[in-house]
């Protein structure tokens, strides 16, 4: 066999097998893209109503997006996220999605919901990369420490009492760990007053349209 | 070359020639998601299924493959499968995949099974290829859960914590025996220990059979 016909065969076998490979792919893939786009809307819905504890709405959340590009005035560089909430088309609620720059081992991606009223109906901690045992317990299933956060306002407790116990201020922190709180805690602060600033924009800017 | 009974291959992946414990292959999935039983569980199970369909389908394409061009074939196939895996649980089991995250996509690059491949796959048949992927893969999975759960027992003080991503309800959602455990068995260094005590207990017990007879 010259090298000219064994290159050949070569890769004739390459380009079929990767052309069953592909069509194996592309099977799965057709077999599945429905039930994971409908797993993912699900998905979102479901973490966000964590943070709507108390709320009554019947508007779909996920729909209501609003996408704030950087540079913004809410905590972190990446885009937030804001989803309204509707009950008989009155706004009731906004959830925001905002990231905590000042964790102790990168960013931490905060789920934070206020009612229109701005008294927070929840908070969940979406993504971080804190030390398992010590930070990690502000995830919600972790401990109970996100729970403290529900009902309270900018005004209860003042500005300054929107941080831990160790700093002076009225919430509880964390065994073995300060800096995680703390910056879940300013992140939280921040969001709060950019609601209150910006609370009548929130509600009547239209959803940001998907890319796709 | 002979393929051995299936009993005698099954043993050999499950225990002789463990892929985790005597190859010491797949360390890097082995060691970074073996934090909790049901992790463990998902990726061992996961691994199990590719490792068995890449082993049949190197295997039956043995024959028309030439040496020269086997290594980007066997990439080939692996991917694909892994690719499918992927799809597969996120769309049946979406919060385990969430839980296992990278390491799906990365059962790609689990050396293990490129060299099931290599040295076992595309030298035999398809049966005795499907049954030694099978006990490969069993043995790798069973040494993912036998890590996880000791590692989630003493770690976390707790078992079986996430089995809802499994199961999808939230009817049993593990027992819990205290609310801290011992820390450092979760951390990565935790996953090394917990792989040393393993391959140690290995070698005891064969040390031991080879005295008894």
């Amino acid at each position: 066999m010259t090298a000219a016909t064994s290159i050949l065969k070569s890769g004739t076998t390459l380009a079929t097998i990767a052309a069953i490979c592909t069509a194996l792919v592309a099977v799965t893939y057709h077999l599945t893209v429905d039930r994971i786009a409908a797993n993912d809307k699900a998905l979102l819905e479901q973490s966000l109503q964590p943070a709507l504890s108390g709320v009554f709405y019947d508007s779909g959340v996920s729909e209501s997006r609003l996408v704030i590009e950087p540079p913004h005035e809410l905590p972190g560089s990446e885009a937030a996220l804001i989803y309204r909430v509707y009950a008989n088309e009155e706004p009731v609620a906004a959830l925001f999605v905002v990231t905590a720059r000042d964790g102790f081992s990168g960013p931490i991606r905060i789920l934070l919901g206020v009612d229109v009223d701005g008294v927070v109906t929840g908070i969940r901690i979406l993504r971080h990369r804190e030390t398992p045992g010590l930070g990690e317990k502000i995830v919600s299933s972790r401990s109970d420490w996100v729970q403290q956060f529900a009902g309270r306002s900018l005004g209860d407790p003042t500005l300054t009492g929107w941080a831990i116990h160790g700093d002076g201020g009225e919430f509880d922190q964390l065994t073995g760990a300060s800096v995680t709180p703390r910056a879940v805690i300013k992140a939280m602060r921040d969001t709060l007053i950019y609601f209150v600033a910006h609370k009548d924009e929130i509600f009547a800017a239209p959803a940001t349209e998907d890319e796709s | 070359m002979s393929s051995g009974g299936l009993v005698e291959r099954l043993q050999a992946g499950v225990w002789k020639d463990n892929p985790g414990l005597v190859q010491l292959l797949g360390l890097c999935p082995l060691l970074a998601v073996t934090t909790t039983f049901v992790n463990g569980f998902g990726l061992g199970v996961a691994t199990l299924f590719v490792l068995t369909f890449s082993n049949a389908l190197v295997s039956a394409t043995r024959r028309w493959i030439r040496d020269e061009i086997r290594i980007p074939i066997y990439v080939l196939i692996i991917a694909s499968l892994v690719t499918c895996i992927e799809l597969i649980f996120k769309a049946w089991f979406p919060m385990l995949d969430r839980s296992l995250g990278i390491f799906i996509p990365l059962i790609v690059t689990n050396c293990a099974i490129v060299a099931r491949a290599e040295i076992f796959a595309s030298r035999n048949s398809v049966g005795a290829s499907i049954v030694d992927g099978i006990g490969m893969g069993a043995g790798f999975a069973l040494l993912l859960m036998v890590i996880g759960a000791f590692r989630e027992l003493l770690g976390s003080a707790s078992i079986l914590s996430d089995l809802s991503m499994l199961t999808g309800s939230e009817t049993f959602g593990g027992l819990s025996f205290a609310d801290n455990g011992l820390l450092l068995l979760i951390l990565p260094p935790g996953a090394f220990f917990s792989l040393a005590l393993a391959v140690a207990a290995k070698k005891a017990i064969d040390r031991k059979r080879r005295e008894q007879r």
